[in-house]
C-alpha cells in the first residue's frame, strides 16, 4: 500500500484548476470592493421616459466576475467530493476517502435540502430560512456536523477504526498513511494520520462530534430552561424579585467562567457532591416550566389538567430523578431498580456547569424581552380579561419574544460548544482518552509544532460548526426580521 | 450623577464579598484542605495528624470565621502548643509577644502567602500582572482600532459588496475561539510542517524582551476573537446613525461622501462601541487564560491556572479578587463614559 496523497492521482489535473480559480477569485473579490469605494456601487438611473434601469459600469462588471468565478470555484471543489464517492481513495486521495466515507451524510443532507426546499413555504420560519444564502450555508454546515455525529456515535457507520485501539508503528504519522499490516476488511489507511498514542484521528473525530452535538443543545435547552423561568417573572413583576435575581445574575456573570470551571470540575469538588447538589436544582427547572405552563392553560378545565399533569409531571418526574440520582455519588434517591440510566459523573459535571455559567445570560435577555413586551396591547387586554400573571407571561409574552430567542438560541449553542471545548482545552471534566474535539486539541497542542495535524483537525470541526451555528443565526434573524 | 456613582460602588462591594467568599468556599471545602494538607506535610498522614494538622494552623474553624481572619476583620489565629512554642497567623514562631500583629487580613494590606510558589502573594500577583498587562495593551492597540476600522467600512454603506466581505470576515473571527486560532497560527507559522517559520510558537522570552517574533501570534489570537464582536456592534450603529435625518440633509446639501462619513456620523457612531470595547475587556480575561496557557507566558492567566490547579487558596483569592475587581470597574466606566458621551443623556 502507498501513502496517500492529499488528492491523489486525479489532483494532477483538478490541483492546477483549483489554484488558478482561487486565485482569480481573490482578486475579483478585492477588485469588487475597491471598486465598491472607488463608485460607489452600482447607480440606479432614472431614464426620461420614467423607467429605472441600472447603470452598471465597472462596479457590475467586477461583481459579475466574482460571481462567476466563485460558480467555477465551488464546481471544482464539488468535483473533488463527487470523485472521491464513487473512485474513493484511488481517485482523490485523502479528501476522495473522506468523501466515500462520509457518503450516508451527503444522502441525508441532499434528501433534507430537497425536501425543505420543495416545501419551504408550508414551513412557517425555518422554510424561509431557505430564501438566505447565508442560513443555508450555516443550516449546511450544522447539519453535516449533526448528521455525522450521529451516524458515528449510534451506527458507527463513518468511522474507519476504532476510536481508542492503538496500531503500532501508526504514532503521530502524517495523513494518508497506509496502516501497518492492516488485514482484510480493515481499512486500509489512517486517513488524517495518527495521534500520539498511534489512534486514528479521523475515527476520534466523528466520535468526538457526537458528544459535542449531543451535550451543546441539551445543555444549552437547560440553560434556557432556567433563564425564561427566572427572567420572565422577573421582568414581570419587577421590583424586589427583579432587583435579587439581576443581583445573583450578575454575580455569577462576573466570575471568570474558567476560574469557575476549576473550582467546580477539581475531582476533590466533585467528591463534596457540590454539582450533584447543583445538577438537583438546575435541573428541577424544566419540570417547573412544564408544570407551570399545562397548568396555566388548563386550570380551567379541571377533569383534563389533574390527568394531564399527573402523566406529564410523572414521566418527567422520573427521568428527572434517574439523571440525577447516581449510585456512586451523594445524590443517590432512587433505587437502583427504578435507576432509568446512569449519566457518566464526568459529563454531569462538565453539563451542570456549562448550564450554570449560561443561564444568566439567558436570564438577561428573557427579562429584558419581557420588560418590553409587558407594555403591549394584547397584555393589557389579557389583564382586563382578568388571566392569571403564569398565563400572560407563558401563553402572551413567550411566544411574542419567540424571535429574538430562537436567534440567541443558535448562537449560544455555538458558544456553548466553545465552553465545552475550552473545558476539554484544560482538561477538566472528560477523561483524557475522551475523543470530544476540546480535550483532542489539548492532547495534540504539545507536539504542535512538529506533528500539527492531531490538533489541526478538531480545531477545524469546531470552527466550521460554530461558523455553520452563527451563520443560521444570522440568517434567521435576517429572514425573521422580514416580516 | 454622584449619588449614581455612589450607588454603583455598593454594589459593586457587595458583589465582590459574595463572590470572595464563594472562591473561599469553594476552596476551603474539607477534601481540598486534605489535600493541602498532604502536599504541604505528609502523603501518608493518617487522618487523624490531617486534622491536627489543619487544626493547628485555624483551618477547621467555621467559614464565616475564617474568612473574616483573611478579609482582616477577625482575630488572626493563634496556637500554643504543649511545649509551650506559640504560633500564629500573623506573626513569626519566635515573635516576642509585644510584636505579635492581631490582625492581618485583605483589609491590613496583607494578602497572604503562596504555598506553591513560596512567596508572597501581593508579589507574585503584580508581577504577573505587569507582564499580562503588556499583553493586554498590545491586544487593545491591535484589536480597537482594527475593529473599528471594519465596522465603520462595513457599516457606512449596508449592504454592498464590502460589507458582505467584511461581515462575513467579522461572524468568521468570533466563531474562532483563541484555542481554535492558536493551534491554527501555530501549525502555519510556527511548525516546522508547513515550513513557514516566521514566528515562535512559545512567548515564554516575551516576558523579559517581547520582540516582533515571539509576541506577534499570542496578541493577534486573542485581539482576533474579541474584534468580531466590536466589529459587528460598530456596524449596527453605523448603519443605524447612516439612516438617520440629519445624515441626510448633509448629503442634501452636498456634502462630499467621505465628509458625511468623517465629520458627521463617525462621532456619533462610535458612543454604542465604547460601551462595548469596556464590556468586552472582562471577555479578554478569559482569552488571556487560554492563551497564556497555550503559549506559555507566565502572566495573570498562567498564574489562575496554577493557582486553581494546585489549590493554593490564598493565591487563588487574590486572583479572583483582581479579577472581579476589572470586570466590576469595567462596568463602572463603561456606563459612565455611555452618560458622559452621549449629549441627548448628559444634557437632559
Amino acid at each position: 500500500m502507498d501513502a496517500l496523497t492529499w488528492t491523489g492521482p486525479l489532483g494532477q489535473f483538478l490541483d492546477p484548476a483549483l489554484y488558478v480559480l482561487s486565485a482569480v477569485f481573490l482578486v475579483a473579490v478585492l477588485v469588487q470592493i475597491v471598486m465598491s469605494v472607488a463608485t460607489g456601487g452600482s447607480r440606479i438611473v432614472t431614464n426620461p421616459d420614467g423607467t429605472l434601469s441600472s447603470a452598471g459600469g465597472a462596479y457590475d462588471l467586477s461583481a459579475t466576475a466574482t460571481r462567476w468565478t466563485g460558480f467555477a470555484l465551488l464546481l471544482v471543489i464539488l468535483a473533488y467530493i463527487a470523485l472521491g464517492v464513487f473512485g474513493g481513495p484511488a481517485t482523490t486521495g485523502i479528501i476522495g476517502g473522506m468523501s466515500q466515507q462520509l457518503i450516508p451524510v451527503w444522502i441525508a443532507l441532499i434528501v433534507t435540502f430537497a425536501l425543505s426546499i420543495t416545501f419551504k413555504r408550508k414551513l412557517g420560519l425555518y422554510g424561509k430560512l431557505f430564501d438566505s444564502t447565508v442560513g443555508m450555508i450555516g443550516f449546511a454546515l450544522v447539519m453535516f456536523w449533526v448528521y455525522a455525529g450521529a451516524m458515528a456515535g449510534l451506527f458507527d457507520w463513518i468511522t474507519t477504526h476504532d476510536s481508542l485501539s492503538q496500531v503500532s508503528g501508526m504514532k503521530n504519522k502524517v495523513p494518508g498513511t497506509p496502516m501497518r499490516g492492516a488485514e482484510d476488511g480493515e481499512y486500509a489507511w489512517y486517513l488524517l494520520g495518527g495521534d500520539n498514542l498511534a489512534r486514528d484521528v479521523f475515527s476520534r473525530l466523528f466520535k468526538g462530534a457526537w458528544i459535542v452535538v449531543q451535550i451543546a443543545p441539551l445543555a444549552t435547552l437547560f440553560a434556557f430552561m432556567v433563564g425564561i423561568t427566572l427572567g420572565l417573572p422577573a421582568g414581570y413583576y419587577g421590583g424586589r424579585l427583579d432587583a435579587f435575581l439581576s443581583f445573583l445574575a450578575n454575580l455569577i456573570l462576573a466570575f471568570p467562567v474558567i476560574l469557575l470551571f476549576y473550582l467546580l470540575v477539581t475531582p476533590e469538588i466533585v467528591a463534596t457532591g457540590i454539582p450533584n447538589y447543583m445538577a438537583t436544582v438546575l435541573f428541577v427547572f424544566p419540570l417547573i416550566f412544564v408544570g407551570v405552563l399545562l397548568n396555566s392553560r388548563y386550570y380551567t378545565q379541571p377533569s383534563f389538567r389533574t390527568p394531564l399533569l399527573i402523566i406529564v409531571l410523572g414521566i418527567m418526574g422520573w427521568i428527572y430523578l434517574s439523571l440525577i440520582s447516581d449510585g456512586g455519588t451523594k445524590v443517590a434517591v432512587l433505587p437502583e431498580f427504578l435507576d432509568l440510566f446512569d449519566i457518566d459523573p464526568g459529563i454531569l459535571v462538565v453539563f451542570v456547569s456549562v448550564v450554570f455559567v449560561n443561564a444568566p445570560t439567558v436570564f438577561r435577555i428573557v427579562r429584558g424581552l419581557a420588560l418590553d413586551i409587558k407594555t403591549r396591547d394584547y397584555v393589557a387586554a389579557a389583564q382586563t380579561r382578568g388571566e392569571g400573571p403564569w398565563y400572560i407571561m407563558l401563553w402572551e409574552i413567550l411566544p411574542n419574544a419567540r424571535g429574538p430567542l430562537i436567534v440567541d438560541f443558535c448562537l449560544r449553542i455555538g458558544y456553548t460548544t466553545i465552553l465545552l471545548g475550552t473545558l476539554g482545552f484544560f482538561g477538566l471534566g472528560l477523561q483524557s482518552e475522551s475523543p470530544d474535539w476540546g480535550t483532542t486539541i489539548n492532547a495534540g497542542r504539545r507536539l504542535l509544532s512538529v506533528y500539527p495535524h492531531a490538533a489541526i483537525a478538531p480545531a477545524l470541526s469546531l470552527l466550521t460548526l460554530v461558523l455553520g451555528l452563527n451563520l443560521l443565526a444570522d440568517g434567521l434573524r435576517e429572514e425573521s426580521l422580514k416580516d | 450623577m454622584g449619588l449614581f456613582i455612589l450607588r454603583r460602588l455598593g454594589v459593586m462591594l457587595l458583589t465582590a464579598l459574595c463572590l470572595t467568599f464563594i472562591v473561599f468556599f469553594l476552596t476551603n471545602l474539607y477534601p481540598n484542605l486534605e489535600k493541602l494538607a498532604k502536599t504541604q506535610g505528609n502523603f501518608r498522614m493518617t487522618d487523624e495528624a490531617v486534622a491536627s494538622w489543619l487544626d493547628d494552623r485555624g483551618y477547621i474553624d467555621n467559614t464565616f470565621v475564617k474568612y473574616g481572619r483573611w478579609l482582616g476583620v477577625v482575630p488572626g489565629w493563634v496556637t500554643e502548643k504543649d511545649d509551650g512554642i506559640v504560633t500564629g497567623q500573623c506573626f513569626a514562631e519566635n515573635a516576642p509577644v509585644e510584636e505579635r500583629a492581631t490582625f492581618c487580613g485583605v483589609l491590613q494590606g496583607d494578602w497572604g502567602f503562596s504555598l506553591v510558589f513560596k512567596d508572597e502573594v501581593s508579589n507574585i500577583v503584580a508581577t504577573r500582572l505587569a507582564a499580562t498587562g503588556k499583553l493586554m495593551g498590545f491586544v487593545l492597540l491591535v484589536m480597537v482600532p482594527m475593529s473599528l476600522i471594519v465596522g465603520v467600512l462595513a457599516g457606512m454603506r449596508e449592504g454592498s459588496g464590502l460589507d458582505r466581505s467584511l461581515s462575513t470576515f467579522s461572524i468568521a473571527t468570533t466563531a474562532t475561539p483563541e484555542y481554535v486560532s492558536g493551534v491554527i497560527f501555530i501549525a502555519i507559522f510556527a511548525s516546522s510542517a508547513f515550513g513557514l517559520k516566521w514566528f515562535k510558537g512559545s512567548a515564554t522570552q516575551a516576558i523579559e524582551n517581547a520582540t516582533f517574533e515571539n509576541f506577534t501570534l499570542p496578541v493577534l489570537t486573542i485581539a482576533l476573537y474579541g474584534m468580531g464582536y466590536i466589529a459587528r456592534m460598530t456596524r449596527a450603529s453605523m448603519t443605524e446613525v447612516m439612516t438617520a435625518q440629519y445624515i441626510r440633509t448633509a448629503r442634501l446639501k452636498g456634502v462630499s461622501f467621505g465628509n458625511i462619513v468623517l465629520k458627521h456620523a463617525l462621532r456619533n457612531a462610535l458612543i454604542a462601541p465604547f460601551t462595548v470595547i469596556m464590556l468586552q475587556i472582562p471577555w479578554l480575561l478569559n482569552g488571556v487564560v487560554i492563551v497564556e496557557t497555550l503559549f506559555n507566558y507566565k502572566g495573570f492567566g498562567w498564574l489562575l491556572v496554577q493557582a486553581a490547579g494546585n489549590n493554593d487558596i490564598e493565591l487563588l483569592l487574590a486572583v479572583s479578587v483582581v479579577s472581579v475587581v476589572v470586570v466590576l470597574i469595567t462596568q463602572l466606566i463603561s456606563d459612565i463614559g455611555y452618560v458622559f458621551l452621549n449629549p441627548r443623556i448628559r444634557i437632559s
